[in-house]
């Protein structure tokens, strides 16, 4: 993995100062999406440093109502990325709670202008690639068939659709196939699928169906949390379907077994 | 109305094993979706008139007083009634008021969900009158003695079927072996029962979409034109609404029901848009003789100046519920109250406390369909949250969650510790998972593993990974 993260130490003079937000469940559960996303914006072009201090955005207890919880994590993340050029996630629902919720739960204190300017730096992985980079293609290959599950935060809140879908169609044999009623929501929602699990399975189960009916080898997204819940209900339900973050992908970097499943017959060559 | 929200939990377990209705919501989640994209496909400037519609609301909101003042001179001039009604019980006790002066037996009823929420039919009944709903759905949810499962579409939970079975147990006096199979014949019959009672009604009540300011007008737009024989037949007309369906002008008018239209069933107008303008004037040839309106608060001034302001720009279309994932699995009937959806799950604790309703606002993914199909442009998902945060303050959450969350955010702003425990705990994981990498029972997080497996941490965590690199200088 070391030619994937060598450029760490070797600051150089002009490129933008990348930090990267790895996200905890990355951090925990699926560390190569954390390297991946590392080698993806080296290529880039970008100095990519990963503060050591990280450790959660704060958004299971933002969403579970505990405002004062949320905010002295926020306060945390700030102070230990602010001073980076840019803060970029491989995952639109923790780029959103940096972005989007850390001004508004923040507003009534006297940080509310130091979360703005910091929300400004703040990216999902493949729209800092395409929006900010300027990234139009991946030179790779991967030959099989695909789907993409647009995660919530990321589609509505950081308008992330396109970026995804054109790095991944730039890979030589890649073919994508898209879900039925695609912008619906898995059922994951964080501690949702745990404080209500009969609803959040009526809905991942909705989505499962779409991911089989669209007749691929593998999904692919940018949440760890919408992955590992589809990827347990495809488990479940003994599915062969592979599931992977998309910057394993992207980055060639799929040699891990996929989230939730052994290491099956390939599914889908890396070229 | 009574709730049954304090039970939502036992109420959608119920709702998702129950295959008739998952059958209909099968149905629904398309349809309302579709038809409501092809309509904003249609009209370029939707997104903008939308716009202009939550001006106009904002605006309305933020000086209703004065609004309030235009209107009921307005509407006293073209010889209208107002009553002003505090609470529901003051609503229904006004409306009751004018039946018994008028000596009143039979009640015709256009859709209104300001009588759900006030419990006017029950009022009403209990007094000894009859009280009968016109529009189709409601009737046939009257018939099956059932509260509405949305706003729009109060019968989508029913199938055909059991109409045609509600209709062969009520209507008795009508042949035994009439052909009912055919919807169409279902809508016929309904129509023939109801034509006598709109002539016979002593009074007809109907709801309002809007009230207009400028001409002290109140404004009904229907399907059916059942709302139109109900206010114009019977000698007394009701206006039953609530204090935020007021808005400035006519033009205004014109503008919120562009989008109204569009955002509920994807059409660019409906059937009806009907204008009550004050009672029968002289040279009219028809129309009631006496206009009432009863104007409900319960709650909304005080809404109003709190946290929860924007939910009053609702204008009740039913977008959130139709494109939510919750609703779409779950039906109307789970939230155990007049409002159901993602407008439900804001208003509701307003109306009826967290006691009650806690689970209505935590009972969301937060996928924020809702807001981004909301033609008033409410952030639905911040006000659930908002509503979560007064939960937890009031010390609502289950021990379970609280802790776990507590113990969470401790050691997350430790990353020390953080980073020593998961370092320990993720390869343990990991291997007592096995070759597998995944587990189908895990204590304490049987929430997950009930219905799906869980996921295996790959090993070691990215910071452990990440540090020993550094250590061997591969970075």
């Amino acid at each position: 993995m070391a030619e994937n993260i060598n450029s760490l130490h070797v600051p150089q003079v002009g490129l933008p100062r990348v930090a990267l937000y790895v996200t905890c469940l990355v951090d925990l559960f699926r560390p190569v999406v954390g390297f991946a996303a590392m080698k993806l914006l080296q290529e880039a072009g970008c100095e990519v440093s990963v503060p050591l201090t990280q450790t959660c955005c704060g958004q299971p207890a933002y969403n579970s109502g505990d405002r004062q919880a949320a905010q002295e994590l926020a306060i945390e993340v700030i102070k230990n990325f602010e001073s980076f050029d840019y803060v970029v996630a491989p995952s639109g629902s923790c780029a959103g709670m940096l972005k989007t919720h850390y001004p508004e739960l923040l507003k009534d204190t006297d940080q509310y202008e130091r979360a703005i300017s910091f929300a400004d730096k703040v990216f999902e992985l493949t729209s800092f690639l395409v929006d900010k980079c300027g990234l139009q293609s991946v030179d790779r290959g991967f030959a099989g068939r695909i789907t993409y599950h647009d995660a919530c935060a990321g589609l509505r809140e950081l308008n992330v659709k396109q970026q995804p879908r054109a790095l991944l169609n730039s890979l030589r044999g890649l073919e994508l196939s898209e879900l039925s009623d695609g912008e619906a929501c898995c059922g994951f929602g964080g501690m949702f699928c745990v404080k209500y699990p009969e609803i959040s399975d009526a809905m991942v189960s909705k989505k499962c169906a779409n991911i089989e009916a669209a007749n691929t080898q593998m999904l692919l997204g940018g949440d760890m949390g919408c992955l590992m819940n589809m990827a347990g209900k495809l488990s479940r339900d003994g599915s062969s379907i592979e599931v992977r973050h998309v910057a394993e992908i992207l980055a060639g970097m799929s040699d891990e077994p996929p989230i939730a499943g052994m290491k099956g017959p390939k599914q889908g060559k890396q070229k | 109305m009574k709730s049954t929200a304090g039970s939502f939990k036992e109420n959608a377990q119920d709702a998702l094993k129950n295959q008739r209705l998952q059958k209909s919501l099968k149905v629904l989640g398309r349809g309302f979706v579709e038809k409501r994209a092809k309509a904003r496909a249609a009209l370029p400037e939707f997104d903008e008139l939308c716009q202009q519609g939550q001006a106009i609301k904002t605006h309305t909101l933020k000086h209703l007083d004065l609004y309030l003042e235009v209107y009921e001179k307005q509407l006293v001039a073209s010889g209208g009634h107002l009553h002003l009604a505090h609470t529901a019980a003051d609503a229904c006790e006004q409306i009751l008021q004018i039946c018994r002066d008028k000596n009143a037996r039979l009640i015709t009823k256009g859709k209104s969900m300001v009588a759900e929420e006030i419990g006017l039919n029950d009022h009403l009944e209990e007094a000894g009158l009859r009280v009968l709903e016109t529009d189709l759905g409601e009737y046939i949810i009257q018939l099956r003695n059932e509260p509405p499962s949305h706003i729009v579409a109060p019968a989508v939970h029913v199938g055909a079927d059991q109409v045609e079975a509600d209709f062969r147990r009520v209507h008795k006096e009508l042949p035994a072996g009439r052909d009912l199979s055919d919807p169409a014949a279902l809508v016929f019959e309904a129509r023939n029962m109801l034509r006598s009672e709109f002539i016979n009604a002593d009074i007809g009540i109907t709801g309002a979409n809007f009230l207009i300011a400028q001409t002290g007008s109140s404004v009904i737009v229907t399907n059916e034109g059942n709302g139109d024989l109900t206010q114009s037949l019977a000698p007394v007309h009701i206006v039953i609404t609530s204090i935020d369906k007021l808005v400035p002008t006519l033009n205004d008018t014109s503008t919120l029901v562009r989008v109204l239209a569009r955002s509920a069933t994807g059409q660019s107008i409906t059937t009806y848009t009907t204008f009550s303008t004050g009672p029968r004037r002289s040279q009219d040839l028809d129309g009631p003789q006496e206009y009432h309106v009863v104007l409900l608060d319960n709650g909304r001034t005080e809404q109003l100046a709190g946290e929860f302001s924007e939910a009053l720009r609702c204008i009740r279309c039913g977008a959130c519920m139709n494109h939510c994932p919750v609703y779409q699995s779950i039906g109307g009937h789970a939230y155990g109250w007049v409002y159901p959806g993602p407008i439900g799950a804001v208003l509701t604790p307003s109306f009826l406390g967290l006691d009650e309703a806690a689970d209505l606002p935590n009972a969301s993914s937060l996928c924020g369909r809702c807001e981004q199909v909301c033609p008033m442009g409410i952030k639905l998902p911040d006000l659930m949250r908002k509503w979560r945060e007064k939960h937890h303050q009031g010390g609502g959450l289950p021990v379970l969650v609280r802790s776990s969350l507590t113990a969470w955010v401790i050691v997350a702003k430790r990353p020390r510790l953080y980073q020593f425990m998961t370092g320990i705990v993720m390869p343990l994981l990991a291997k007592l998972a096995g070759c597998k990498r995944n587990f189908r029972w895990l204590p304490l997080a049987t929430g997950w593993t009930n219905s799906r497996d869980l996921p295996a941490p790959s090993g070691k965590t990215f910071m452990s990974l990440l540090k020993k690199h550094q250590r061997e200088g591969r970075l």
